[in-house]
């Protein structure tokens, strides 16, 4: 039997560390997309309440308990996070584990490197809220986590995006040193 | 040394050394180059644009339109720096612009003596004849002569940012008025960006002498501003330039982050900001304006404002013997500065004739300077009445005009105030903003205190926010007592606009042509365009204008303003776009070893995909993709295909949306099998085609093009919520989640068996069928589909193992005589078939066209349906698909080439079809698909293939365009 060796997104690219900000690549588990059809929204937000304890959040936020998370992910769309595939009555799923290059980008000018690459207003981003964005030409699955950003890109963009957030991570550092003036 | 003792916020311990124009000169840190070139005794700084006369600083601030330089630095050059905003530094090197030879010698000064024939309109009237000359002749040459900075013409280097900011009020200007809005609004808690241009924040604080608070201008400025520092909620801008408000409440805004470091070491040069503000306090004060009269832009001859900054922010004054020439009462402050300096007043001319001023030096009221003496710098000025007066130095004041530009970027028109002779903004023309201080017409210092504190009161309470007032400094509260005067009456040029060259007597010459609209006289005469967008020269060409026309001023009305105020480098708006970051790159997951296998890469939309992939001893693209085709055709091949779209629908009504969006119909199809589809758009034209298997059922994967997977997703996803929010249905992409690879040829079924962890064959994965497979106990899908008109199939699995999945197929395919084929051997394979691409259904052809209106099922309705049999899409006149294979010696058939018949003229009127597609067939030679008139009944027919471009002209015979298998019998083996 041929045996398959599993690669992630930004194997080779990460982990990158600049001034006050690291970027890691983060392990997303079994990504199921679940999108509920007409008239089946509450019975599948009870449905995953019963199954695996966290219902359908509100648009544009997440909703977690341990280490499973159900995230809004566009309209009437829901991503769950989990260590298992999930079938859930009365929605369309798909899996979508290999389709995401996720990071997580933390530190203490995180919120710096993210204004020069996200139009969002980080100010109103709360920890578990969630925004379908742009990260530099990119578009985005913007999570705020406790400990930083958590950002989804397709998979074969995670070059990229590695590129264009450490450039900036490094410029940022640069700025910071700034204190002396000339 | 031209430094004041004791004078100037410069720190007098700190020397800087930078070089202009290629000599060492010294400053102090605090220095702009402005002033320390003034302290130099440097006088000329450019050559002006058009008629190359020497040109000395006339201003202190960013409405500098003379002390334009380039800056260089290891090789690379920005241009257009402002010598009034560009900090000293170590690293200096700067450049002047726009002379032929040297700056003190300008060989282009030739022009100044042919003015006479250069006025306004002079190109449009000279150069018309002969009409090819204008663009090889003339214009390289005028371009060369008249012109700003240049560019380095290498790849820029440097680094550029963007960057995006909110907030609730944004402060734009830290003068009194701004810095007044801003402790009223940070003090309300509420999210403050105040930003200012400058490096030092305070504004025109820092370059007057009067107190606020008892304490001078700038210290009173720099404890507000520490106050602001302290709170959090505030957050300060320096160097920033506010240049241009948009839509809800947008403002874009450059922040110069390295130009004043001699070592950026990793800073950006700029960052372009987006700043979204809930309100708005523009607070940028007003610019001093000139008066026209004859020699009034030689070197030494400066604004009043500026002397007074030079002197006091600097320490600095830019002459011994200084005359002033003014309208109005603020002119009189820079007599008392300088003569309170000790520097010597040679005369103090005002026009107005009531003017009651006194002063230790000579007073002439009711009195115009006329002219003034000397070329590379001022030696006097004439004055009406008493001759001329030994001068090196006349400071100007014609009054001040609001800097109304950011409140009238979205097309309001400013409001001509005749008490202060000047435009002021009407309130509500950018919604959101307020303008504050001397940007709104008010002067005195008091008044910009008070105004900044009840505008930043006015956006509060807009916001549902009431605030309290900061406790009110005291201040000047000086009356504006002005009587305009644009231009002095006589002979000889009077400059108005002195970065673009333009005289009073173009104004009226513009006037006497008709050009009688301002914005006729702007373009006619280049008048307030360019870097300088009119700051000092606006006003005062409108009124010439408007006086030659023999009407007000109000009736003139201004010009648009445009963002933006200042210049903004291309590549900060366009940073992160260079090179590579043009746009994303999307790679496959077996793209490092197809780049380990030496495949050149050839981009499809954002991917990367591999043409061929080279072997030892072929020397040729050809050679290789000839061996692919016939590897294919013979054994079997692999090749990536994950990046053509995967859309993934779901639901009780999936089989009738697939129904509406295809032209065929989906319902019937069986599950466990894959049928093709063709889509058009609204308007009859194929949009997409592809296959879609149907795997339950209520679920189908639909494959697209990889170059419109992002358009067909857009497309579904429009009609699923626009044109049918009735159907049960849900979407979503899965093109990422999925590796994908084509394996095709005889072979294929042997190789796949010797990897899936369950044999297949023909009943179970008939042509046609899908399912799911294991392969190392990874769960597969599989679809046998063909694109190569061989057996064959494509193989997915989850895209964490399709770099191992590759690797795995090759390895198998090596001992079969297989292995991997890349877009070139693709492209032949599937042209022997005729099958199309989006070179073929490139937007403009029908299903009608390519030989597939029979498709259209007459029992549905579909999208495209009705608007596909429109007259004109339908029948002979339409360009058809067909084969086209060369005869004759030359077979150089290319793609892009157009179809004659063989004896018409080969022009575009005889134009009769065009070819979309070649490719060499290593068994039948060069090949070609195109589009001819009523091409289905000319089987047969020989025609002329021409390429204008590449000089292709050889005879092609027209045939079907399947040009092998044509009952597909390979692909069902």
């Amino acid at each position: 039997m041929v045996d398959l060796t599993p690669k992630s997104p930004c194997a080779g690219l990460l982990p990158f560390v600049c001034g006050r900000v690291q970027l890691t690549e983060n392990d997303p588990g079994v990504i199921t997309s679940v999108a509920p059809f007409a008239g089946k929204n509450d019975a599948v937000s009870v449905h995953l309440a019963e199954a695996i304890g966290v219902g359908l959040p509100e648009t544009g936020s997440f909703d977690a308990k341990g280490e499973i998370q159900v995230i809004w992910a566009g309209q009437g769309q829901y991503f769950i996070r989990a260590g298992q595939s999930q079938s859930v009555p009365g929605s369309a799923t798909t899996d979508q584990s290999d389709a995401w290059a996720c990071v997580l980008l933390q530190g203490e000018d995180a919120a710096d490197v993210m204004a020069r690459l996200c139009p969002l207003d980080l100010r109103r981003m709360a920890e578990g809220h969630v925004a379908r964005s742009l990260i530099g030409h990119m578009n985005a699955v913007i999570l705020r986590r406790e400990i930083g950003f958590e950002i989804m890109v397709f998979r074969s963009m995670a070059k990229t995006l590695v590129h264009e957030v450490s450039a900036v991570m490094r410029s940022v550092a640069a700025q910071r040193g700034a204190t002396q003036k000339r | 040394m031209k430094r004041i003792d004791g004078k100037g916020l410069i720190d007098r311990n700190r020397r800087v050394n930078f070089r202009f124009n290629g000599r060492t000169y010294q400053g102090f840190d605090g220095d702009t180059m402005a002033s320390a070139l003034l302290a130099n005794g440097v006088r000329v700084v450019g050559r002006s644009f058009k008629y190359h006369r020497p040109r000395g600083l006339m201003s202190d601030g960013s409405q500098e339109p003379n002390g334009l330089v380039e800056l260089h630095r290891d090789g690379h050059i920005t241009p257009n720096v402002r010598l009034t905003q560009q900090e000293l530094h170590g690293g200096l090197d700067a450049r002047a612009q726009n002379y032929w030879g040297t700056l003190d010698w300008d060989l282009l000064e030739v022009n100044d003596l042919l003015s006479p024939f250069l006025s306004a309109g002079f190109y449009y009237k000279t150069f018309m004849w002969p009409r090819a000359f204008w663009e090889r002749l003339y214009e390289p040459v005028i371009r060369r002569a008249a012109g700003l900075g240049r560019l380095a013409m290498k790849t820029n280097a440097d680094l550029y940012e963007k960057a995006f900011a909110h907030c609730d009020v944004l402060v734009i200007g830290s003068g009194p008025a701004g810095l007044m809005a801003a402790l009223t609004a940070g003090q309300a808690g509420v999210d403050v960006i105040l930003c200012d241009e400058d490096f030092r924040f305070g504004g025109r604080l820092n370059a007057e002498s009067h107190e606020v608070d008892g304490l001078p201008g700038h210290e009173w400025a720099a404890t507000v501003i520490e106050k602001l520092r302290m709170m959090p909620n505030v957050r300060l801008m320096m160097r920033t330039t506010v240049t241009g408000a948009y839509d809800g409440g947008t403002y874009g805004a450059v922040e110069r982050v390295s130009h004043h470091l001699a070592n950026p070491a990793g800073r950006p040069v700029e960052t372009f900001w987006r700043i979204v503000a809930k309100g708005c306090i523009y607070a940028a004060g007003a610019m001093e304006r000139p008066i026209a009269f004859q020699n009034n832009d030689r070197p030494g001859v400066m604004m009043a404002s500026a002397l007074r900054g030079y002197l006091n922010r600097y320490g600095v004054t830019p002459g011994k013997r200084v005359a002033i020439f003014g309208n109005n009462d603020n002119a009189f402050r820079t007599a008392q500065d300088l003569a309170a300096a000790g520097v010597h007043i040679a005369a103090y001319v005002d026009s107005r004739a009531d003017a009651a001023i006194t002063g230790d030096f000579p007073i002439y009221t009711g009195a115009q300077v006329t002219n003034v003496k000397g070329r590379k710098q001022v030696e006097g000025v004439t004055i009406t009445g008493c001759g001329t007066v030994m001068a090196d130095c006349l400071a100007v004041s014609g009054g001040w005009n609001p800097t109304v530009h950011l409140a009238c970027h979205m097309n309001g028109r400013p409001q001509w105030n005749e008490k202060i002779a000047a435009f002021i903004p009407v309130p509500g023309m950018v919604p959101g903003m307020e303008v504050a201080g001397a940007a709104g017409g008010t002067f005195s210092t008091l008044g910009c205190l008070k105004s900044g504190i009840f505008r930043a009161k006015e956006v509060l309470k807009g916001m549902g926010l009431s605030a309290r007032a900061p406790v009110m400094p005291d201040a000047e509260d000086a009356p504006t007592r002005i009587t305009p005067l644009w231009s002095v009456p006589g002979r000889g040029r009077a400059w108005l606009d002195f970065q673009n060259d333009v005289t009073v007597k173009d104004v009226k010459l513009a006037a006497q042509e008709n050009m009688s609209s301002v914005e006729h006289m702007k373009r006619y005469t280049t008048q307030g365009m360019a870097p300088d967008q009119g700051k000092n020269s606006n006003v005062g060409a409108l009124a010439v204008l408007a006086d030659a026309t023999g009407r007000g001023i109000p009736e003139t009305g201004t010009t648009t303003f445009r963002p933006p105020y200042t210049p903004v480098s291309i590549a900060a708006m366009g940073a992160y776009a260079q090179g590579d970051g043009f746009a994303p790159q999307r790679f496959t997951t077996s793209d490092a070893r197809a780049r380990k296998m030496g495949a050149p890469m050839i981009e499809a939309g954002l991917w990367y995909r591999p043409s061929y992939f080279p072997q030892e001893g072929e020397t040729h693209w050809r050679e290789s993709c000839d061996r692919e085709v016939a590897m294919v055709r013979s054994s079997v091949g692999v090749c990536d295909v994950s990046t053509l779209g995967k859309i993934d629908l779901q639901g009780p009504d999936a089989a009738a949306f697939l129904d509406f969006v295809y032209v065929n119909t989906f319902s019937t199809l069986k599950v466990g099998r894959v049928r093709y589809g063709l889509m058009l758009r609204e308007d009859g034209h194929v949009m997409d085609d592809g296959t879609t298997a149907r795997l339950g059922p209520e679920h189908f994967v639909m494959t697209t093009t990889t170059a419109a997977a992002g358009q067909v997703m857009r497309h579904l996803e429009f009609v699923r919520q626009c044109l049918r929010p009735d159907l049960d249905v849900q979407i979503i992409s899965t093109t990422e989640q999925w590796a994908q690879f084509a394996v095709a040829g005889p072979k294929s079924r042997k190789l796949l068996n010797a990897l899936l962890d369950a044999p297949i064959d023909n009943d179970s994965f008939p042509f046609m069928g899908c399912g799911m497979v294991s392969i190392g106990g990874v769960a597969a899908r599989l679809f046998r589909i063909s694109f190569s008109g061989e057996h064959a199939y494509e193989i997915a699995v989850p895209a964490r193992y399709g770099e191992s999945l590759f690797e795995a197929l090759l390895a198998q395919a090596e001992p079969l005589g297989g292995g991997a084929y890349g877009m070139e051997a693709l492209n032949v394979l599937r042209i022997e078939k005729g099958f199309i691409t989006h070179a073929e259904i490139h937007g403009r052809v029908t299903a009608f066209d390519i030989g597939m209106a029979g498709m259209i099922s007459a029992k549905k309705d579909c999208i495209g349906k009705t608007a596909a049999t429109r007259p004109g899409l339908l029948g002979e006149v339409r360009e058809q698909l067909v084969g086209l294979q060369p005869v004759g010696q030359k077979r150089e058939v290319s793609a892009g080439a157009f179809l004659f018949e063989p004896d018409a003229p080969r022009d575009r009127l005889n134009q009769q079809g065009y070819v979309t597609s070649v490719g060499h067939s290593p068994q039948l030679g060069m090949l070609g698909l195109g589009f001819l008139q009523n091409g289905r009944a000319r089987h047969g027919e020989t025609l002329r293939l021409v390429d204008h471009l590449r000089g292709t002209d050889c005879f092609v015979v027209v045939t079907a365009p399947v040009f092998m298998d044509k009952k597909g019998g390979r692909a069902r083996g």
